[in-house]
């Protein structure tokens, strides 16, 4: 029996003729220890299939189960870090996580518990920034703390929610080679849910595509068997990733990709002209703005 | 020096700044700027004033005379103040021949009785502001133990804040005029003890107070714990936590910058009605000093007003400075607040 299960799962949102269906007959199934990565457009229902496994939201149809138990709520067996980050401001490193440790293991003694914390903070790197305020530290740093508290939380699963996507790109790299390195030092079961395939391909054994919504569905999961740690440089001429990429890449496009829209929209210019600089102007006799009292309509193609 | 600087702009004291900086020398000219924007600017505005006033003081004719100028007011302020001191003085006299008595007396009869009398001189103006201030405390505090716990109550609860909000619309805009007859009425019926701690006029005035300050803590209370962001909510989700802790934990500390808030402007409502509540309730507080002023119609009665209008503006810029400190601290998104 598979670790975590996802068994013919729908979920929409409105009723009647307004309703739209954002996820459609999502089968999923993830082996302990595993490291799955989940990669669709934006918009595609991701956060939802997160929320889903998280027990944040119900299924509307099917199934979750987490070891043959039904997912009904949200528990600590299951951490989830969120993209934007989802620290308490008010609350420092040690004071976000330590929240987290006390509630989960509040039956071990106080001094084990803060041993715990500073396990978590010292292995996300954050030993010096511990009783920094989020808002003094870096949206990276942030991500780390929530990692952190993910992960000392001691759950099942963990679940990675876009967590690296409002980063700048090298605080990204840099994450993606923490998330794969703690990965591979706590063997936890995780999902990452991304937009980056790339990003899949460098930490996952194993990356499912989401299709576009609405009716997103997962396709065909492609496994990434190329050997770990994996070298970010060398990995750019590897024929194994460039494959798994095309595969990925293809199906997104292809048959997962976005059914043909075409969006009408009436853009409305600036009613303005552009002044000519070249005539030199006078402070009091300035001359009244050029206006072009007419409207513009343009057909954009979504990609 | 740097630390003192940010001080300065924690407590509002704003002006202070430029001078810091121009001791520390950093960039003389724009502090200059800034301290004659800062500084030069309002006293001018208030050399204005003093003029007009003046001018308006001697071109108005009142019934006894008339309107007191800037000077008259000073003077009145200062006699209060030296009609504190004299009774202060009295007291201690008092007390002094009080002592002075008893010796000779249990020296006469060492075993008679001796009985201690209380001093019972007229409040001063300095009496009557420190019986404002505590009676506005006691409403404003009785408000906060109302309106924080229904405001977060109202704020979780959707069908609980659509059960208050009649209350609120209905009862909100209601003068302390109309509250305090009911009040009154309800403490002399509630309120018999045989020796009683506080003075009726008291508690009248108190609870008219927290009557009508209770609102905008309420409101903004809710208000804050409705605006939470659902991903803390979350968080206390994952976590499991109970009801309590999640209140405890979550609620109260991220709506705390908007539960100040309400706070703020409570205690200034509370000062506003304060002064009408007195007036009516005959609570010896400022109130009830510029009634005495008004009834008795010497010739000082409007300078002595004038003397408490000043006095009341900046107690109530003061109260409101001391919860705009407390705002701030409170506040963990570093948001400037005014």
């Amino acid at each position: 029996m598979a670790f975590l299960e996802l068994n013919k799962v729908s979920k929409g949102y409105g009723f009647g003729a307004k309703r739209t269906e954002v996820l459609h007959d999502i089968n999923l199934s993830i082996a302990e220890g595993e490291f799955v990565a989940i990669v669709g457009y934006s918009g595609a229902g991701k956060t939802t299939l997160m929320s889903l496994i998280a027990g944040l939201q119900r299924p509307d149809e099917g199934s979750v189960t987490l070891r043959g138990e039904t997912v009904t709520e949200p528990s600590p067996d299951r951490a989830i870090v969120f993209q934007n980050y989802s620290l308490l401001p008010w609350l420092s490193v040690y004071e976000n996580i330590a929240l987290a440790v006390d509630e989960v293991f509040s039956h071990w003694p106080a001094e084990k518990r803060r041993e715990h914390v500073e396990k978590y903070i010292a292995m996300v790197n954050l030993t010096p920034a511990r009783d920094k305020k989020p808002r003094e530290l870096s949206g990276g740093m942030r991500q780390r703390v929530s990692v952190a508290r993910a992960l000392a939380m001691d759950p099942k699963i963990l679940l990675l929610d876009e967590p690296l996507s409002a980063l700048d790109a090298l605080t990204r790299a840099v994450l993606q080679d923490e998330i794969a390195r703690i990965w591979a030092e706590s063997k936890k079961t995780v999902v990452l849910i991304t937009n980056d395939v790339d990003e899949g391909i460098i930490v996952a054994d194993r990356i499912i595509p989401l299709s576009a919504g609405p009716r997103a569905t997962l396709g065909p999961s492609v496994q990434v068997d190329i050997e770990r740690p994996r070298d970010r440089k060398a990995l750019n001429h590897d024929p194994r990733f460039k494959a798994i990429r095309k595969e990925v890449i293809g199906y997104l496009l292809g048959d997962g990709g976005h059914k043909k829209t075409s969006v009408t929209r009436k853009l409305t210019l600036p009613d303005i002209e552009p002044e000519d600089l070249s005539v030199s102007r006078f402070h009091f006799g300035r001359p009244p703005a050029r206006r072009k009292s007419e409207q513009k309509q343009e057909t954009v193609e979504t990609v | 020096m740097s630390t003192l600087i940010k001080t300065c702009e924690s407590v509002g004291l704003n002006w202070f700044v430029p001078f810091l900086r121009l001791a520390k020398r950093d960039n003389p000219n724009e502090q200059l700027r800034q301290i004659l924007l800062t500084i030069g600017v309002p006293i001018i505005a208030v050399l204005i004033f003093l003029g007009a006033w003046s001018w308006v003081a001697r071109n108005v004719k009142v019934s006894f005379g008339s309107l007191p100028g800037p000077a008259a007011v000073w003077v009145e302020a200062k006699n209060l103040w030296a009609d504190h001191l004299a009774e202060r003085k009295k007291e201690a006299d008092f007390y002094k021949r009080q002592a002075e008595r008893k010796k000779t007396f249990l020296a006469e009869n060492p075993t008679g009785e001796w009985k201690e009398r209380k001093y019972a001189g007229k409040p001063t103006y300095l009496d009557q502001i420190f019986t404002s201030l505590r009676t506005v405390f006691t409403g404003f505090v009785i408000a906060a133990i109302i309106a924080v716990p229904l405001g977060i109550l109202c704020g979780l609860s959707k069908v609980f804040n659509t059960a208050m909000n009649p209350f609120i619309q209905i009862f909100k805009p209601v003068s302390p005029l109309a509250w305090l007859p009911i009040v009154m009425i309800m403490v002399s019926a509630l309120y018999n003890p045989k020796e009683p701690m506080f003075e009726k006029s008291f508690i009248s005035s108190a609870f008219t107070v927290a009557l009508c300050s209770l609102w905008p803590a309420l409101i903004n209370t809710a208000l804050g714990v409705a605006s939470i962001d659902n991903d803390y909510l979350n968080v206390a989700r994952v976590l499991k936590l109970g009801w309590w802790k999640k209140v405890r934990k979550i609620v109260i500390p991220s709506a705390l910058p908007l539960i100040f808030t309400g706070l703020r402007l409570s205690l200034g409502v509370g000062w506003m009605v304060l002064i009408a509540a007195e007036m009516l309730a005959q609570n010896p507080g400022l109130g009830k000093f510029v009634w005495d002023m008004f009834q008795n119609g010497s010739s000082q009665t409007l300078a002595q007003i004038m003397v408490a209008v000043f006095t009341i503006g900046f107690i109530g810029f003061f109260l409101d400075r001391t919860m705009m400190v407390l705002q701030k601290a409170v506040s963990f998104d570093g948001a400037a607040i005014r």
